[in-house]
């Protein structure tokens, strides 16, 4: 296969927040059908990391390009229809129903004056059964757990249909079979639609399964990045975590166990 | 989610009602005119005695009225979004506190209407400034920052209001009392603020769906495509000055930009492109209502329409919050 343009690139990227700085120098490139799975402890600046690429905080030096134009050059809203970010937490002020709540993802695909469309609708409604949350379509967000809230989230991402999703612990809250269905959904954007995807995940187990490559975040602002296979092994874990881990091999997958 | 559809018969009702509002209010009073009669004197221009009360005292009177109720429940709606609250009205932010303290210093220098509403709109401007400057400081503009510095300002105000009522000599206190109500009895021509209803209304409607998501958070709008530093600006500049302008025609008029768009969110959900509108035809049918009732109840005397407006809000909201609170448990 060739080299696509990548959806996303970043050079010489410092990130840092109150004095305290989480990377150097980063370079990173994702391209089409690429996914990457930023690994690191609590406090590590996965988080802040992933909203400088999605263009929410201005990185402390370096540059962000979303499919070879700056964020400042595309705009908040042609930016919005190559990129979309799944929040870590989110808290609703209004009550409003699941499908409209879904429905908001196609904002970046109107114009100022139309309404959503009978084909808008139709797409949140696919994407809510996505993430098997079609019978709530008409529950008010504000009753919905933890777990439904997240996936409802996922579901308005689906609906604005980026090229690129930047996913910041898209598994909280998430029961088990629902974190692999998680997963298992966007794998198969990055698999037969050539999406890219960034995530943050606390699990090296399911990062090494699911995502081609994975940048690793140390606490001492050093970062590490390549292939899942090569990075993502018990000796660079058990450096990250500050916690020896032992690797456990199931078949093809590969769990790490604190040893 | 309402169809456009939908919205359009809403608001289509909701104009009805705005229409009945001022028809009454043009009725009823210490002549008592005919609906017929109304028409007849809006339309060919005489009527003897009835007519020049009906054209030259109830119809400004109303029309300002109206337009006041619009105004603050536009603004209450527009803050409601703005600081992710629904518990935020016009006035959390400080700007009836600073328009009090120019109104009443005028009174007690014994200005005319125009000094009380010229000093009220520089105090409004002011305590807007201050407390934009204050949140902006330095670093981000959070909701929350905003939220306190405007209560603090507020509370301020509300201080050097309550100093220059202890101060003022007795034969001021009763007008100074009556505008920090919400009095309509002192108005002149509604033109000024029919125009600037208008134009607050048109100047938001455009942005309404961005609205929507900037009420679900900033970040998630900014996420999905809302340029959300110059939005938010905007938003706190024209809900500003609609307040500042309803404030100095009409006096703080307490809860109607709270209750407001409350109902109408209960009523049609909370999408800001049928909300705003919704909310001004409903504040202003509102408040002319309220008014009426406040110079007939009691007549010949007048009351305060602030005064009225508080004593039908507040059961309403109090029968609102436990129906929300019985409906979620």
């Amino acid at each position: 296969m060739d080299h696509p343009q990548p959806v996303l690139f970043a050079r010489g990227l410092r990130v840092g927040i109150a004095g305290r700085t989480f990377c150097r120098d980063l370079a990173l490139s994702v391209r089409p059908g690429e996914s990457l799975a930023i690994l690191g402890r609590n406090g590590a600046g996965k988080s802040t990391l992933l909203s400088v690429l999605a263009g929410l905080r201005a990185p402390d030096a370096g540059e962000v390009c979303l499919a070879g134009s700056s964020y400042a050059q595309l705009g908040a809203r042609r930016s919005a229809r190559i990129r979309g970010w799944l929040p870590q937490s989110r808290s609703e002020a209004f009550s409003s129903t699941v499908l409209e709540t879904a429905l908001i993802g196609r904002h970046p695909h109107l114009d100022r004056w139309d309404w959503e469309s009978d084909a808008d609708a139709r797409k949140a409604r696919q994407a809510l059964a996505a993430v098997g949350l079609a019978e709530l379509a008409q529950r008010d967000v504000q009753t919905l757990s933890g777990g439904e809230r997240q996936r409802l989230a996922i579901a308005t991402l689906l609906t604005q249909a980026p090229q690129l999703y930047l996913l910041d612990e898209p598994l909280a809250h998430l029961d088990l079979n629902h974190q692999i269905a998680t997963l298992e959904l966007f794998a198969a954007l990055n698999r037969d639609q050539q999406m890219a995807s960034v995530m943050v995940l606390h699990e090296p187990g399911l990062a090494a399964r699911f995502c081609s490559r994975a940048l690793l975040l140390f606490d001492d602002g050093t970062t590490l990045q390549g292939s899942s296979d090569e990075v993502i092994s018990s000796d660079s874990l058990s450096r990250l975590y500050g916690y020896p881990l032992r690797e456990v091999g199931v078949g093809e997958l590969r769990w790490f166990m604190p040893a | 989610m309402p169809t456009r559809r939908r919205a359009l018969l809403i608001l289509a009702a909701l104009a009805g009602l705005s229409q009945l509002s001022i028809v009454l209010a043009l009725m009823v009073g210490s002549i008592a005119i005919g609906p017929l009669d109304v028409l007849a004197t809006l339309l060919d221009g005489n009527g003897g005695v009835a007519g020049e009360v009906v054209r030259s005292l109830r119809l400004p009177r109303a029309l300002t009225g109206f337009a006041c109720g619009g105004l603050l429940a536009l603004a209450g709606a527009l803050l409601q979004v703005l600081l992710r609250n629904p518990l935020a009205d016009p006035y959390v932010l400080g700007i009836s506190g600073g328009a009090g303290i120019g109104a009443l210093l005028a009174i007690v220098l014994g200005l005319g209407v125009a000094g009380v509403n010229g000093l009220a709109f520089a105090g409004a401007l002011g305590a807007m400034l201050l407390v934009f400057g204050l949140a902006h400081g330095e670093g981000g503009w959070t909701h929350s920052r905003l939220l306190l510095t405007g209560v603090i300002v507020a509370a301020g105000c509300g201080a050097v209001v309550t100093l220059m009522l202890a101060m003022a000599p007795d034969d001021r206190l009763r007008g100074m009392l009556f505008w920090l109500m919400g009095d309509l009895s002192q108005t002149g021509d509604p033109q000024l603020v029919l125009i600037l209803l208008a134009t607050v209304l048109l100047v938001s409607l455009p942005f309404a769906r961005e609205l929507n998501l900037l009420a679900r958070g900033a970040d998630v709008a900014q996420a999905l495509g809302v340029a959300v530093r110059p939005l938010r600006r905007g938003v706190y500049l024209v809900a500003s000055l609609a307040t500042a302008a309803a404030v100095t025609h009409a006096g703080a008029i307490g809860f109607i930009g709270l209750i407001v768009p409350h109902l109408v969110r209960l009523a049609t959900g909370n999408d800001q492109r049928l909300l705003l509108p919704a909310s001004v035809l409903a504040g202003g049918s509102l408040l002319v209502i309220a008014d009426t009732l406040a110079r007939t109840i009691l007549a010949p005397q007048q009351l305060p329409v602030g005064v009225l407006t508080a004593l039908i809000g507040v059961p309403v909201f109090l029968f609102l919050l436990t129906r929300g609170a019985a409906g979620r448990g």
